[in-house]
């Protein structure tokens, strides 16, 4: 009886939402993980690397660098990529993503549909949208606004708002006040005239 | 070989508590953004949190690190402009495709394919920061 209700409880924990506290809690452990192996949690860097790695340094200086030293950030990408997949495609279910009514009602006017249990809308990431110029314009758009940011800020959600809060810092707090200004102004003003 | 199993394990986690806590999922950083949920300042205050009380237990212990160094985690560079633009430029990105760097590639290898336009989107803000970088306030 009792090992029935554990493995109950067990498939629960596996496709549920994980609340988040033990969401949060595990994701500081990871930037403390990486620490202790001696390097630093964050992940836009590796966008930097990437650049590097296609011969970039031998036109601009800011790809100069020795991005074969950051190679366990690459590594720390493949493994996420796999995460990814195995909990995508193993661990969910049609509880999953369960937002706000009113966050609902209000995409419903969007043009944007509820989530059902799936991550991403398919109107804006929908494989269809490869047909609509706009859709790729907005997925472009927001890539290049990412990438160009946060290697200007000098770090990302991960870098500043994980590391750099975790380490008392004040320019982290600088750059993670400013995503959230963005940030709405991005989803009260702009995305409501870039999806209509 | 250990070495580099031990970066994948770590990224393995990452992958799957980004996704399973949804914070790689588009629909809530918009709830975030439409103040209609604590869910994702529920992780991101945890995870700060979390990170608050390590650092200090490394710091006040010296706590050496997997090889037996100290750790030293520098500071960020001084300065205000590069963060405050930057901050804000990452914002606008962040709040329309729902996804910073980590989620980019989580979701990439999840099967969700149009992810690509991002992540190509990145490289190229990436390349166009390195361009232009001298011509910046930072």
């Amino acid at each position: 009886m009792l090992l029935i209700f554990a493995q109950k409880n067990s498939m629960k924990i596996i496709f549920e939402t994980w609340s988040w506290y033990v969401s949060g809690f595990l994701i500081g452990l990871i930037m403390l993980a990486l620490t202790y192996f001696g390097k630093s949690f964050g992940m836009s860097s590796n966008l930097r690397s990437l650049c590097s790695m296609t011969g970039l340094g031998k036109r601009v200086a800011f790809f100069d660098f020795d991005w074969k030293a950051q190679r366990w950030n690459l590594v720390v990408v493949l493994g996420a990529m796999l995460g990814g997949f195995v909990a995508v495609h193993f661990m969910s279910d049609a509880s999953n993503v369960a937002i706000n009514p009113k966050t609902i009602a209000q995409l419903a006017q969007l043009g944007i549909e509820a989530p059902n249990g799936k991550l991403m809308p398919d109107a804006l990431f929908g494989i269809a949208i490869v047909t609509s110029p706009k859709a790729i314009f907005i997925l472009l758009i927001g890539g290049m606004l990412i990438g160009f940011g946060s290697r200007y800020a000098g770090g990302c959600t991960s870098g500043h708002a994980i590391s750099g809060l975790s380490n008392l810092q004040i320019p982290s707090l600088k750059a993670v006040i400013g995503f959230f200004i963005g940030g709405l102004i991005m989803a009260h003003f702009l995305l409501p005239l870039l999806v209509n | 070989m250990k070495n580099i199993l031990k970066y994948l394990l770590v990224g393995f986690v990452f992958g799957i508590v980004l996704t399973k806590s949804e914070a790689v999922s588009w629909y809530r950083i918009y709830e975030m953004f439409q103040f209609q949920s604590f869910h994702m300042y529920g992780i991101i205050g945890v995870a700060i949190f979390t990170g608050v009380i390590g650092i200090q237990i490394i710091k006040r212990n010296n706590i050496k690190d997997i090889k037996g160094n100290a750790i030293a985690i520098p500071d960020k560079e001084k300065g205000s402009a590069r963060y405050w633009i930057g901050g804000i430029i990452f914002g606008l990105g962040w709040a329309l495709v729902g996804s910073c760097p980590g989620p980019i590639f989580i979701l990439l290898g999840a099967g969700f394919w149009t992810v690509l336009i991002v992540l190509f989107g990145a490289l190229l803000g990436t390349y166009l920061y390195g361009l232009l970088k001298s011509k910046l306030p930072h």
